[in-house]
């Protein structure tokens, strides 16, 4: 009897720990035969997109397990990227060279960007997600100021494709065609089983799998576990002679290091930029993913980078269509997709913060002792 | 000099510094050609056309809900009140008092649900409100194609259905309140009294609920929560109550400014419209915890004045348009300020 109780517990305890993954999975199952999408189209497009963003949402690793929760300021990283790439297709940097020299470029902009916002969120304890996100909001602005302005002005811009018609300034969508594809297509392999066919960019995997090693070994290091320890209780951790506000620092210093590198290898997927609005759909698109893989705003873990990848992208292939074919209207497709994506992260916040206080009551209620004795 | 240390302090800087950027412009402004009685026009008209969004924003900080990024929950409210008035077909001053009747049932509705909710998050209301808010606008959008709204100044002419992008309030009840018998020219400046003295009327009605038994015990739990719920007041019940009046005043901040823009906005339109109210709030002088109606005046003068005067003056000055960069710096600046401020009271 007891057993078989234990394992209904652990039935509902695996139910109420993976929902948001559950739910979405629902979806995805359900929206797959109505987008009336071929398997291979669905296939080949996961394989792609998963390469293009696997990088980007590794980023929020590392500040979860700090107890810093989702990294909203990744954004700050992804400009970075972004900055770097203006730089490398200015200087016409071609191919695989061009994407380290905009990395290059990128990752002591990164720093800077990543120490600063880490400053902001440690003034910020126990609001960082709120603060991150509006962070990347401020750094939107200065970012403008800096691409608008100052750039074809004080910083000088030699390829006319990359200014503004006014002569100063980057445009806003910018043509990425020197260093299109050139991770993707430095090894690929063209794999067909019968009518099946599939190019595997094999080079980005290998970066994506090279990335996720990093993280298990970080995990191990002296640092890796000073930043659970963080996690878990700073005040502990204090105690135990960890420098916390440091911790946190490196935490997110690394996380934007990691969305420059992510953002870098999104774009040169995609080909082509916008130059004002790409990092935003970065930060958007890493939340929805992780926290749909079944991470919480306190454990995230490499498969569920994986797992939220392919469902989130799962459901942006065949959401519109299916919503076009269930409602007779590509424009509620599309709002629906939105709506989605806005949803996906409000739920699993939400069921989060829900679980979170639940345990806190039962906690409080066990420390209250059997209802003996009166009061 | 001591006070002056002790003013800036409890002013803070960005206030200050805005404050005097504001005052430059005004300086600045016939030097590069620009005439002051227009800009003053704008000032007030915008002023009042913002101030009810950014007073909805009170109620919750005091309840110790923190910045309402969910506002949008009330503005579909007053979407929903709006067009439902004006699919009934009724106009002028009439229409307007109606859709406000159908914005409160509607922000009382959508508010129950949304105070529900935040309750049961305490701690991560401003995230989650933030993406909530989000989530309502895209969900609406869904509705604007889908509910049996038929009028034909409603609907995209060539399908039949689903509501235009922006409709026009010229027939129905645009400058109701900016534009009457009370509005009085002085000079080149046009002050709008109607629509500053609803602004008022609304800004008085906040200033009783709060002061009234209700009122008080929300700022209680706002303020010291364990202590309120020693002296039997239901923290969830003042929470609700606080999100509820929130969200009915920011339909009816949406409907004023409507009425001055002159058109109701659908779709993605209003995902990003707390986020002004916000930044004017606080350059008003509010913090995360505490706001009252002068931060809200003063916030909305402030944030308002700003956002007229820099267009004009700066592209007369540099011939470029960087005052959506400037906004977007200061606007944001602000809330950053505020959010890593150190609270007085401890949550």
């Amino acid at each position: 009897m007891k057993s078989k109780e234990m394992t209904g517990k652990k039935i509902i305890n695996f139910l109420s720990d993976n929902i948001v993954t559950i739910v979405f999975l629902v979806i995805a199952i359900i929206a797959i035969p109505f987008s009336k999408l071929s398997a291979q189209y669905i296939i080949t497009n996961l394989v792609d997109r998963f390469a293009r963003s696997a990088f980007l949402v590794f980023a929020l690793i590392l500040p979860i397990l700090a107890g810093m929760g989702i990294n909203f300021a990744m954004v700050l990283g992804a400009t970075a990227g972004q900055i770097g790439l203006i730089f490398a297709i200015d200087h016409r940097i071609m191919g695989i060279q061009g994407l380290i020299y905009a990395a290059l470029i990128g990752i002591p902009i990164a720093i800077l960007l990543g120490w600063f916002s880490g400053l902001v969120l440690n003034k910020a304890r126990g609001r960082e997600m709120v603060t991150g996100f509006i962070l990347g909001y401020f750094m939107d602005g200065i970012y403008q100021f800096f691409g608008l302005y100052l750039m074809g002005w004080i910083i000088p811009l030699s390829t006319a494709a990359v200014r503004q018609v006014r002569g100063y300034g980057v445009r806003n969508t910018l043509g990425l065609e020197p260093v299109r594809g050139a991770l993707d297509k430095l090894i690929n392999i063209p794999i067909t089983i019968g009518t099946f066919s599939l190019n595997l960019p094999l080079g980005t995997f290998i970066v994506i799998t090279l990335l996720g090693l990093f993280v298990v070994w970080f995990r191990k290091t002296k640092l890796g576990q000073d930043m659970r320890a963080v996690g878990q209780d700073q005040v502990v951790a204090n105690a135990a002679g960890i420098n916390v506000d440091r911790t946190r620092i490196l935490a997110i210093i690394i996380s934007t290091i990691l969305a420059c590198l992510g953002q870098i290898i999104f774009l040169q997927n995609m080909g082509n930029m916008f130059t004002y609005t790409s990092q935003r759909q970065a930060g958007f698109f890493a939340a929805a993913a992780i926290l749909v893989g079944g991470a919480s705003v306190t454990h995230a873990k490499i498969i569920n980078v994986i797992v939220g990848v392919i469902l989130v992208h799962l459901l942006y292939i065949t959401m519109p269509l299916a919503g076009k074919e269930i409602f007779a209207s590509a424009m509620i497709g599309q709002y629906m997709s939105d709506f989605i994506n806005y949803g996906i992260i409000s739920l699993s916040l939400v069921l989060y913060a829900w679980r979170n206080r639940r345990n806190a009551e039962l906690a409080r209620a066990s420390l209250r002792g059997a209802p003996e004795g009166g009061k | 000099m001591k006070w002056l240390k002790d003013f800036i302090t409890d002013f803070g800087w960005p206030r200050i510094i805005i404050a005097l950027f504001l005052m430059a412009l005004f300086i600045a402004a016939p030097f590069v050609g620009v005439k002051l009685g227009p800009s003053f026009t704008d000032v007030f008209n915008r002023f009042g056309q913002n101030a009810v969004m950014v007073l909805a924003l009170v109620p919750m900080v005091q309840a110790g809900c923190g910045l309402n990024f969910g506002l949008p929950v009330g503005i579909v409210a007053g979407l929903l009140g709006a067009l439902i008035t004006m699919q009934i077909g009724l106009t002028g001053f009439t229409g307007f008092v109606v859709s406000i009747v159908f914005t409160v049932f509607f922000g009382s509705l959508f508010g129950w649900f949304y105070a529900a909710l935040l309750n049961r998050v305490k701690g991560e209301e401003m995230t989650i409100s933030m993406y909530i808010g989000f989530s309502i606008v895209m969900l609406f959008s869904i509705l604007w194609l889908v509910l049996p709204f038929t009028k034909p100044t409603l609907v995209m002419g060539y399908a039949g259905e689903g509501l235009r992008r922006s409709i026009s309030l010229e027939n129905y009840w645009r400058h109701v309140l900016n534009d009457n018998a009370l509005t009085i020219q002085i000079g080149s400046v046009i002050f709008p009294t109607g629509l500053i003295l609803f602004v008022a009327l609304c800004a008085f009605f906040m200033f009783i609920f709060m002061r009234t038994k209700t009122g008080t015990a929300m700022t209680a739990v706002g303020s010291n929560p364990d202590y309120a719920r020693a002296s039997g007041v239901s923290i969830n019940k003042m929470r609700t109550s606080a999100t509820i009046i929130s969200t009915i005043f920011g339909g009816i901040g949406i409907l004023v400014y409507q009425q001055s823009f002159g058109f109701v906005q659908v779709y993605d339109a209003p995902l990003f419209m707390a986020f002004p109210a916000i930044s004017a709030l606080l350059i008003g002088g509010a913090s995360v915890n505490k706001a009252s109606i002068v931060n809200v005046i003063i916030g909305t003068l402030l944030f308002q004045g700003m956002l007229t005067m820099t267009p004009s003056v700066i592209n007369s000055m540099l011939q470029t348009d960087m005052s959506e960069v400037i906004r977007i710096i200061v606007s944001n600046g602000m809330i950053i300020y505020a959010l890593t401020r150190k609270t007085k009271v401890a949550k």
